[in-house]
This record gives structure tokens, C-alpha cells and sequence, in this order.
């Protein structure tokens, strides 16, 4: 009895499998270098693509698959973190790299604002709630003249290339290690989290939230606390993105398609698990933009038509996502039989 | 010392009485027995007891302190555990990460918790099956996950819903022993239990219900003489 | 302001809200049902709306006489529903259950841009036409029939529930379809036919909009938005509950239109939803 118990106890917590240790840091090295061999700007912008909406999926992962509750209006924090960052930039000169955390800050007022009432409801109640937020959004945005109303903002382009304000005009590789970075950030973050008494704690609230509460869960503050989170990660990308574009209007950052995407990716790649999002994007973001290119102006349609069928596709055959075809052991937890 | 004291507590539904002026008190380290036939109100006076549900009246004291009407992850903050009837496991997770998540009221280290999540769970006999998940685990398996993740949070006062409902008769005997080396640690029980032997065999005082009121409190004994509980249990007496 | 066109706004509000109580009450059916929410009402409506405006286009059908065809055709999209990929997410998760209708709206909408074009269209010269004017209120035709219609659709639909032998096996599958399974109510065939009478209040609703309404591929979010909160105020499941709630819709629409900004209606119906799920989650009104 004893020496069952000594053993499960000198067991690690988690199964750390070299190889796949060093097949990431191996992958992490490559991404750093591929811009050094000279590649075009549109398969920079494809990475760029990548890096971004894997970000969005994860913010989006953590409020869906580690907390449970089903946001359907995540894109109102990519566009306040635009919307905040450019107008600060703008009014006030200043840079972006201070006004991405301005955006973050105003999205965690925001998820505070709107979660204490709406966290309260729960499964259907609060994904119709989100559905409204993300709508009433644009629609605010679209009729403030503050922030230029329907016609959005026109970020002041610099002369040069700055790093100061976050603006490359010569070549897409700056853009593409600033996002790089985030995303190497956002992902070691998240992984951390996934790990933590909070990230276990979430996915009892996910789970099963009366079990949570009789172990002591307030479940209400930790589906806060899980919104805050997931918009704080989701605001910074759309800094980025403005800083990216140089134009932002509501029909563009409070797109309801920006909400659609960040579920699909996750959904696709497989909801509740680190590693998904970067799946989903990985597979999802080359469809987007292949389509665009080889179907021209409709290639926005097409790629929602696809978006939904694999949408519904995975739903019925895969609702564990495509992760759920890499045996468990290798990427997560020791599970011995 | 009465741990838990309970004075008068009603609660209804739409009108109806699901527990009406209930009265009764525990002492510390020993074991409540429940009972009545189905719809009697038991599941729902452990709601209230617990804070699932919000009592309309009455007085609900844990230890000295009041805690009628407060949420319930703060009433199982102050040490009151509980499981559930309709099993309520963490699905998708495994058993360890299961007891783990209750563990991690008491212990902030993951390393710690994990530990302590451990000996729970080979406290409850299942260390062989810690890395399952709990969706895999037979009924009796997981009614053991539910008394080792509550026990986690190293209550004083743990309430068990049916603890030997719904498995095989095979499995009964596993979990009364389990109940009865549970009391031997120290932790006060209130039970819900359908078979009359079994509460017999392991209660110090027995609640009967019956239609949402008490009928009989007292020590095991006198509750089987009860005339009340024998009318209320007929034909459920004879079936156990 | 005066009263008249307070009048003339409750009226209108009044109109719009029997059109919602329809749509949600399918909604509310379906749901009621099988515990899941239909994502996808909206673009169907959308489909109601353009199966009205083709057999207009293409065969000269004015929007009235087409509505039993698009009744039909409605309710064989129900069934295609359920039998191509509701049946297989029945046990899922909710998570998965609101993505796969999610996916299915994103799906049809994007279908209907592709073939149809994001145009706005709209049925020239129906039958239905002009307004009528009562004291100092105007009230047009089209808008006024379609009301009508949505009415007795409903109660149409509420008598169909609650008196019909399959109304009741209906209303037997959604309380327990285990249950329901023993007594001999096949609880798949059930399942097809709520779909199939939930998209057809959404045809009938469609064909009769058609009238008066643009029909673009975007025109069913609003409508759905509307019927989800409808169904919320109402109760989950309760068909009643739409009535009154779609009521209740309408009316704050049109008067927050009126009385503060018209292009912020969705917030003040976003508002009354807040305040009513979070005071009153189990709706307004009770289940049946």
C-alpha cells in the first residue's frame, strides 16, 4: 500500500518528453530565421496572419475552454485594443508600445464591467449576452465621432520606419518578430496558466460549476477573472493589427467574423487544449488567405462557407478538435494505465 | 461540542414545502443518519445546509457561527464538504486532477497539493486509478473520487447524498467501510441512506423525514420503534 | 412630441413584436424540444424571406400566395436540419452544440452571399399595399396583415401544442424522451417534426415580411437577436412566454427609437434582456 502511494508521489507532476521539448525550441529557433531567408511579403503577412489569430483563438480558449463559458462577441476586445492604441497614438502621440497596455487596461475594465453582470448567466443566457455585446459595439463605434465614427481612424504614418511608433513601410519583417514575440509570449503565458491552481481551478468551474463550488470555488469571480484574462490577451492583437494596417473602423475590428474566427480556430484545433489555437491557425489562416487570392473579392464568402462546413464537420466527427488525434501522452500529461 | 445546529428551517417551492421547521443538532466526530422515502426533502436540506439553495427560515449554525443564507463556496471554506446524488465528478479530468483541484484549498504548492491529492486518494483505496479520467470509473469509483475530493478540503463537517445508491451490491460493503474509517479520522458524517440496515449499523443519531418535516430524531434504536418512521417506511422497510 | 406619434410608434412596435413572437416562438419550440438553441433562425428567415422573393422573381407568385410553399419548403429544411447534423450532436456538449448551429448560420448566410450577392432586394408591387389610416395613426398594409398572419400562426401554433395528439407527444419528448421513448413516441421523429414546425412559424413570418421588408442575406441578425432575447424573456422553452415577450420587444424598440436614438435600438433591447435574465433567469413567464 505504502510503497504504491511512495511511488505515485516520486512520479513528476508532468511528463516532460524531451523530444517534443526540443522539437518547439527547434521550431521556435526556425521561426526566428525564416525572414532571413528572403521570404516574400506575402508569405510574411501569412505568418503574421498566423501568429495573430492564434493569439485571438487562445484569448478566446481561455474564457471557452479553460472557464467554459461560450463568448459569441469575443471581437469587441480586438477593437477596443485597436480602437485604444491608435487613438492614443493619434490625439496624443503616444507610442504604441505604452498604448497596447492602455488597451489592454481598458479591456480588462471592460471584461470587469461586463462580466459582473453577465457572468452570472450562464451556457445559453450569456453566449446570446456576448452575441449582443459584440454588436451593440460596432454599433456605438460606428456613430462615435470621437473615434471618426463609420469612417474609423487613419493612423498619422510616419515618414520612416519607426520603432518607436510600431510602423514599417519597407518590409513586413519587423511585423512579423513584433508578432512573433506576442505570440511566443501570449502561448508561454498561457501554458503557465493551464498549469497553475488557477488554471485547474477554471477547468472545475468548466466542468462542473456546483462541484466547484462546494471545494471552496467562487465560481463567479473565477469566470471573471477568466474574461479579464482572455481580454487582456485579445486587446494587445488589436493594437498590433492597427499598427499594422494604419486604418481601423468599426466594420473592420468590431466585425462579428473577428468572433467567428477566434471559435472556429479553436474549435478546429481543439477547444480547451494550449496547443490548439496554433493547429486551428496554422490550418485556417492559409485557407482565409489562399481563398482571398485565388477567388478574388468573394473569396470572403467562400472562406466563410468553408469556415462553417468545417465548423460543423468537426462538431459531428471531432468535438475534441484535431489535437484529439495526437495521442495525449506525447504533448500533456503522464497517464499511466 | 455541537458542531452543526440547525433550528426551524423551511424552504418551498411554488408553495410547496420541500422542508418545513426542521430541528436538529450533530455532535462533533459522530454520524448522522438521514432518512426518508423518496421527495422527502433530504437532498434538499442538505442544499441548504450547504448553501446550494437559499433557505426562506430558520437557523443554520456551524460551530458557533451563523451561516443561514451564505454562498456556498464560502460555507465549504469554513470546512463543510459535501458530495452529491446525481454524481457531479469533473468529467474530463482525471482522478488525480480531480481531488487535486479540492487540495488546492489547503495546499497553494502544486507539488503539495499533488501529494496530498495522493494520499486521499489511497486513502479511498484508488491510487491505481489516479491517471484515469473520470468519465472511465464505475459508479462505486467515482462515488469514492466524490468523498476524496471533499475530503480534500479537509472538512469538518462532510455531507454525503447516497453514498451506496445506484451501485451493485457488491460494492456496498467497500464504501460502508469506507464511511466508517472516515469517522475514525476524526471528520463529523451526515448521510443520506436509503438501506435502513446500513444506517443502522453505522449511524450515532438517525433524522427521519418524511413530506418535508421531521418525524423522528434519536439515536438508531429508538428511530426503528418510531411508529411514524415504520408507517412512513413501510414497504421500503421490507424491500431493504 | 406629441401623442399621436407616440401612438403611431406603440402601433408600430406592436406590429413588429407579433412578427418576433413568431420567430421566436419556433426558436422557443425547437429548443424546448431538445435543449438547443438554433443559431442558424436568423439565416433561416433569411432563406423564408428569399424563397418569397424568387418565386416572386422567377414565377411571378406575389409573396401571399407563395407563403404555403414557403411553408413547405421551410419545414423540409427542418428536417434537413435535424437529419444532416442535429441528430449527431444531440448528446454533445452545449459548447459544441452552439458551435455546430453557429456553423450552420455561418454556413447558409455565406452560401446566400455567394449565390445571391450581399444586394439589397425587395418584391415590387405586391398585392399588399399602401396604408391605412385609423384616427391620426398610419398603418401600412403590408406591415399590418403580416401581424395579423404572425397572430393567428401563433395561436395556430399554441393550439397545435397543447390540443394535438402529436402537439402533446411533442410536448411529452420535450419533458422526458426516455420517457416518451417507452410510450411510443419516437423521439428522433419528434425532434424532425419540432424543426420542421419551428422553421415554418419562421416561413410563414419570412413570406409575409417579404412584403415590406429588404431582403438581403444580412436581414436575418437582427431578427434572430430579437427572437434569442425573446426566447430569454419568455422563458426558455415556453411558447406563451414569445407572445408576450416579442410584445415587450417591440414595443422597446420602436419607443427607445422614438424617445432617445433609433440607431441604438439593439442596446435597449439588449438592456431589457440583461435586466430580466439576471433579476428573473427563469424568464417572465413559465413553460407552456
Amino acid at each position: 500500500m505504502d510503497s504504491k502511494l511512495a511511488i505515485a508521489k516520486s512520479e513528476p507532476i508532468w511528463n516532460t518528453n524531451n523530444k517534443v521539448i526540443s522539437i518547439i525550441a527547434g521550431l521556435i529557433i526556425l521561426l526566428f530565421a525564416l525572414p532571413l531567408f528572403g521570404m516574400n511579403s506575402f508569405y510574411l503577412h501569412l505568418f503574421i496572419m498566423i501568429f495573430m489569430h492564434a493569439v485571438m483563438a487562445q484569448s478566446w480558449n481561455v474564457i471557452a475552454g479553460f472557464s467554459g463559458q461560450i463568448s459569441l462577441g469575443h471581437g469587441a476586445f480586438f477593437g477596443i485594443g485597436a480602437y485604444a492604441t491608435s487613438f492614443f497614438y493619434m490625439e496624443y502621440g503616444i507610442t504604441p508600445w505604452i498604448s497596447i497596455f492602455f488597451g489592454m487596461f481598458v479591456s480588462a475594465i471592460f471584461a470587469v464591467l461586463i462580466g459582473i453582470p453577465m457572468l452570472r448567466l450562464s451556457g445559453h443566457y450569456f453566449a446570446i449576452a456576448t452575441l449582443l455585446i459584440g454588436i451593440s459595439f460596432q454599433v456605438v463605434f460606428q456613430r462615435w465621432d470621437l473615434v471618426g465614427a463609420a469612417s474609423g481612424l487613419w493612423v498619422t504614418m510616419t515618414p520612416e520606419d519607426s520603432w518607436l511608433a510600431l510602423q514599417f513601410h519597407s518590409s513586413k519583417a519587423p511585423y512579423y518578430y513584433v508578432f512573433l514575440v506576442f505570440f511566443l509570449i501570449t502561448f508561454f503565458l498561457v501554458w503557465l496558466l493551464s498549469r497553475s491552481k488557477l488554471g485547474y481551478r477554471l477547468r472545475a468551474v468548466r466542468d462542473d460549476p456546483q462541484a466547484a463550488l462546494s471545494l471552496c470555488i467562487n465560481v463567479s469571480n473565477y469566470k471573471i477573472i477568466a474574461y479579464v484574462i482572455s481580454a487582456m490577451i485579445m486587446a494587445p492583437m488589436g493594437s498590433l493589427f492597427a499598427q499594422y494596417i494604419l486604418i481601423i473602423d468599426p466594420d473592420r475590428v468590431f466585425n462579428i467574423e473577428i468572433s467567428i474566427i477566434v471559435l472556429l480556430i479553436t474549435v478546429l484545433g481543439g477547444i480547451g487544449n494550449v496547443w490548439g489555437p496554433i493547429i486551428g491557425a496554422a490550418i485556417l489562416v492559409p485557407i482565409s488567405e489562399y481563398s482571398r487570392i485565388y477567388l478574388g473579392g468573394t473569396g470572403g464568402a467562400v472562406d466563410l462557407i468553408l469556415y462553417g462546413l468545417i465548423l460543423m464537420i468537426i462538431c459531428i466527427f471531432r468535438p475534441n478538435g484535431l489535437i484529439s488525434f495526437i495521442p495525449k501522452n506525447i504533448l500533456e500529461r503522464n497517464k499511466q494505465r | 461540542m455541537k458542531i452543526l445546529t440547525v433550528e426551524n428551517l423551511s424552504k418551498s417551492f411554488g408553495g410547496i414545502h420541500a422542508n418545513k421547521d426542521i430541528s436538529f443538532d450533530v455532535e462533533e466526530g459522530s454520524i448522522l443518519g438521514v432518512i426518508g422515502p423518496n421527495g422527502a426533502g433530504k437532498s434538499t436540506l442538505f442544499d441548504l445546509i450547504t448553501g446550494f439553495t437559499k433557505p426562506d427560515a430558520g437557523k443554520v449554525k456551524f460551530f458557533e457561527k451563523n451561516i443561514f443564507g451564505i454562498s456556498p463556496d464560502k460555507i465549504s471554506n469554513l470546512g463543510v464538504g459535501r458530495t452529491f446524488q446525481k454524481l457531479k465528478p469533473f468529467a474530463d479530468q482525471t482522478l488525480l486532477e480531480n481531488v487535486m483541484i479540492g487540495a488546492f484549498v489547503k495546499e497553494k504548492d502544486i507539488k503539495r497539493a499533488r501529494d496530498r491529492a495522493l494520499e486521499i486518494i489511497d486513502f479511498v483505496d484508488l491510487i491505481e486509478k489516479r491517471h484515469h479520467f473520470a468519465k472511465e470509473l464505475s459508479t462505486g469509483q467515482r462515488k469514492r473520487l466524490e468523498m476524496a475530493r471533499a475530503m480534500a478540503i479537509d472538512p469538518k463537517l462532510l455531507l454525503m447524498d447516497e453514498v451506496t445508491g445506484g451501485v451493485d451490491q457488491k460494492t456496498i460493503p467497500g464504501l460502508v467501510e469506507l464511511v466508517k474509517k472516515l469517522k475514525k479520522t476524526g471528520v463529523t458524517i451526515i448521510t443520506i441512506e436509503h438501506n435502513i440496515n446500513i444506517i443502522m449499523e453505522i449511524s450515532d443519531n438517525v433524522l427521519a423525514l418524511d413530506q418535508g418535516k421531521r418525524i423522528a430524531f434519536g439515536e438508531p434504536k429508538e428511530i426503528q420503534n418510531n411508529k411514524q418512521v415504520i408507517d412512513a417506511y413501510l414497504g421500503t422497510f421490507d424491500a431493504a | 412630441m406629441t401623442s399621436e406619434i407616440i401612438l403611431q410608434a406603440i402601433v408600430t412596435g406592436l406590429m413588429m413584436g407579433l412578427i418576433y413572437a413568431l420567430i421566436a416562438a419556433g426558436l422557443s419550440l425547437i429548443f424546448g424540444l431538445m435543449e438547443i438553441v438554433n443559431f442558424a433562425h436568423g439565416e433561416h428567415l433569411m432563406l423564408s424571406m428569399f424563397s418569397s422573393f424568387w418565386l416572386w422573381s422567377l414565377f411571378g407568385l406575389d409573396p401571399l400566395f407563395s407563403i404555403p410553399i414557403t411553408i413547405l419548403l421551410m419545414a423540409f429544411c427542418g428536417i434537413i436540419t435535424h437529419y444532416f447534423l442535429i441528430r449527431y450532436i444531440l448528446k454533445a456538449k452545449m459548447l459544441i452544440q452552439i458551435c455546430a448551429t453557429f456553423g450552420l448560420s455561418i454556413f447558409i448566410r455565406s452560401i446566400a452571399q455567394l449565390l445571391w450577392t450581399p444586394d439589397f432586394r425587395n418584391v415590387d408591387k405586391p398585392l399588399l399595399e399602401g396604408r391605412i389610416e385609423i384616427g391620426s395613426v398610419f398603418i401600412g398594409q403590408p406591415q399590418l396583415y403580416a401581424s395579423l398572419v404572425c397572430l393567428v400562426a401563433f395561436f395556430g401554433l399554441y393550439w397545435f401544442v397543447t390540443k394535438t395528439e402529436t402537439g402533446l407527444a411533442l410536448q411529452a419528448t420535450a419533458q422526458d424522451r426516455h420517457a416518451a421513448e417507452i410510450l411510443g413516441i419516437p423521439s428522433n421523429k419528434m425532434f424532425a417534426i419540432g424543426w420542421a414546425i419551428g422553421l415554418g412559424c419562421v416561413g410563414v413570418a419570412g413570406g409575409m415580411m417579404a412584403n415590406y421588408f429588404f431582403i438581403f442575406t444580412d436581414v436575418g441578425i437582427n431578427f434572430a437577436l430579437f427572437a434569442f432575447v425573446a426566447v430569454a424573456l419568455g422563458g426558455f422553452g415556453s411558447i406563451i412566454g414569445c407572445l408576450y415577450a416579442g410584445i415587450i420587444i417591440g414595443l422597446v424598440e420602436s419607443l427607445g427609437g422614438l424617445l432617445i436614438d433609433p440607431s441604438f435600438k439593439l442596446l435597449y433591447v439588449f438592456v431589457i434582456y440583461l435586466l430580466v435574465v439576471i433579476y428573473k433567469p427563469q424568464g417572465l413567464f413559465g413553460r407552456y
